[in-house]
């Protein structure tokens, strides 16, 4: 510390402050340059001085205008959705993979969740939706939660966040005409070939007829830590047991509106719908990038059994007011260096943040339920 | 021992200078955090909640060392306006070093959120589950943080002001 010299010889004499001031040009100057680079400082971190860095916030209001404006009070992506509630028991091949509560010997664990389309608009009609989601809750008594939020795609159509964003801007409709501009999809698309072959995947693959018969991804990698310690990359899979089915284009375009909540519901009614949780085991040298998929013939794990038992609209659900952060995880399962979901974690908060500041319509599927009483 | 009967005691000044550290590297953490989607997001994230925590602790610490051990007084010939701006702004440090964790805790507890500090600590919810308080919460902790780094400036500026311009026993009293 500079000068702490006298402190009792200049305090009874000292002039008044604005005196005080004008004598020490330079001491007052360095102590303003202090302050503006502690504030400068805060400001660079804040982001506030590099506008072209991506932030949260950039993320969210690129998907909003790409939407036509943010739909009040719901969710920024996968804003159509219905609540559930049910159970998961862990296989005992699981416990040897990772040793997260939700595995434990014996349990059923507590589940609750949301079925969800991925579009922004919460009102579009079900037959013009391509991806559907399924986003978990995994409570197991006394013992940490686990979140997840998973889709129904053959992977990712990127692999980091700067090129989501990219595809967002690209896909935002010009003013002029309304339709996005196919110049800079085009642009886009030459620049990012993973997404290029994304579309190729689902573009071969049929579309299940509806969430039950459904199969949801982990689109991301994660690493199961195993009970002696042991790390290892993997992607799971909720396979649905109910047979599969799809539905001509014809048939879906007829369809009304909610047609795959209002089949949800009614097979709900019926009794419960499962779901074998599959993990896939990375070989050393796989891309843990998630527009990119691993060989077919790596190993798979039954992982244990997913039961849903009742679904019910999100006003009065269990759903509607939780963040399916899909890094809230419980020792034994890890983030692994895929980018994504470090992005996705702050992107969803940003989006949980709005929504909840904001009055919320009803959604398209309210006041309906079916199966169990929970 | 240079004047014993005008400096804080070791504790307070122990306690002083480790949250100053703390505090400044959670502004900057937290406005870092919110603003980044790298996989930094996630590391800064756990950091502010441990953080938080121990400067909960540490500042219950202080107040009480501060009640049984007054603060030696401010200069004598330092102007009133100066005497009563020191004494608020101090106020104020520590009702946003209290306020700024508890809103935190409250907030991620009524988003129905796990509390988890120092890897695998997990905190009780301080409150129900509530949307519509989250949403509040959040927003307060944000203008708080910004009223604490404003409140932090003036500290700063008001501590270089004794030690370079007045050169008084302010800043040798809290070292």
């Amino acid at each position: 510390m500079p000068d702490q010299a006298e402190p009792a010889k200049s305090a009874p004499d000292l002039p008044d402050t604005a005196t005080l001031l004008r004598r020490n040009p330079i001491r007052l100057l360095a102590i303003g340059l202090v302050l503006a680079a502690t504030a400068a400082s805060f400001a660079y971190v804040g982001g506030f001085l590099t506008p072209q860095r991506l932030s949260p916030n950039h993320f969210i209001d690129a998907m909003e205008t790409a939407a036509g404006g943010p739909h009040a009070g719901f969710r920024r992506a996968h804003a159509k959705g219905i609540c559930f509630a049910g159970h998961f028991v862990g296989s005992p091949q699981a416990r040897g993979l990772s040793s997260a509560a939700v595995f434990a010997s014996g349990q059923s664990v507590s589940v609750s969740g949301r079925f969800a389309e991925a579009a922004p608009d919460p009102f579009a009609k079900d037959s013009s939706e391509a991806v559907r989601s399924m986003a978990l809750r995994l409570q197991p008594a006394g013992a940490p939660e686990w979140r997840m939020a998973i889709n129904d795609t053959p992977g990712l159509h990127v692999s980091t966040p700067r090129a989501f964003y990219e595809n967002v801007v690209a896909s935002t409709p010009d003013p002029a005409t309304g339709k996005p501009d196919p110049a800079k999809m085009q642009a886009y698309l030459a620049r990012h070939p993973e997404t290029v072959a994304f579309l190729a995947r689902m573009k071969a693959r049929l579309l299940a007829s509806g969430f039950a018969d459904d199969s949801y991804n982990s689109v991301d990698g994660f690493l199961f830590v195993a009970p002696d310690g042991a790390r290892r990359l993997v992607r799971w899979t909720m396979q649905a047991e109910e047979p599969f089915a799809t539905l001509a284009p014809a048939v879906r375009d007829a369809k009304p509106a909610n047609y795959m909540f209002d089949d949800l519901l009614a097979r709900i009614a019926k009794g419960p719908v499962r779901w074998r949780m599959i993990a896939t085991l990375a070989q050393p040298g796989d891309p843990n990038r998630a527009a990119e998929v691993w060989p077919a013939d790596r190993q798979r794990i039954d992982m244990g059994e997913l039961t849903i038992d009742r679904v019910e609209s999100e006003a009065t659900g269990n759903c509607q007011d939780i963040n399916f952060d899909p890094l809230v995880l419980p020792p034994g399962v890890a983030p692994s260096d895929d980018p994504i979901p470090f992005a996705r974690s702050a992107v969803y908060s940003v989006s949980f943040r709005r929504r909840t500041s904001e009055h919320k319509a009803p959604s398209a599927v309210a006041n309906e339920s079916a199966g169990a009483r929970s | 021992m240079i004047r014993p009967a005008h400096r804080f005691n070791l504790l307070a000044r122990l306690l002083h200078w480790t949250m100053a550290a703390l505090v400044l590297a959670m502004l900057f953490i937290g406005i870092g955090m919110v603003s980044t989607i790298s996989p930094r997001y996630h590391a800064l994230v756990s950091i502010h909640k441990s953080i938080g925590i121990v400067i909960l602790v540490l500042v219950a610490i202080r107040l009480i060392n501060r009640l049984i051990s007054p603060p030696p007084p401010l200069p004598a010939d330092l102007p009133a306006s100066q005497k009563l701006a020191a004494k608020l702004s101090h106020w104020v440090l520590y009702l946003l070093m209290f306020a700024l964790p508890l809103v935190g805790w409250a907030m991620l507890s009524a988003a129905g959120y796990p509390i988890v500090v120092f890897g695998s600590l997990h905190l009780p919810p301080i409150l129900p589950h509530d949307a519509a308080v989250f949403a509040i919460l959040r927003t307060t902790h944000t203008v708080l943080a910004l009223l604490l780094f404003a409140t932090f400036l003036a500290h700063l500026g008001a501590a270089l002001f004794h030690a370079l311009i007045r050169r008084d026993e302010v800043l040798p009293s809290m070292v």
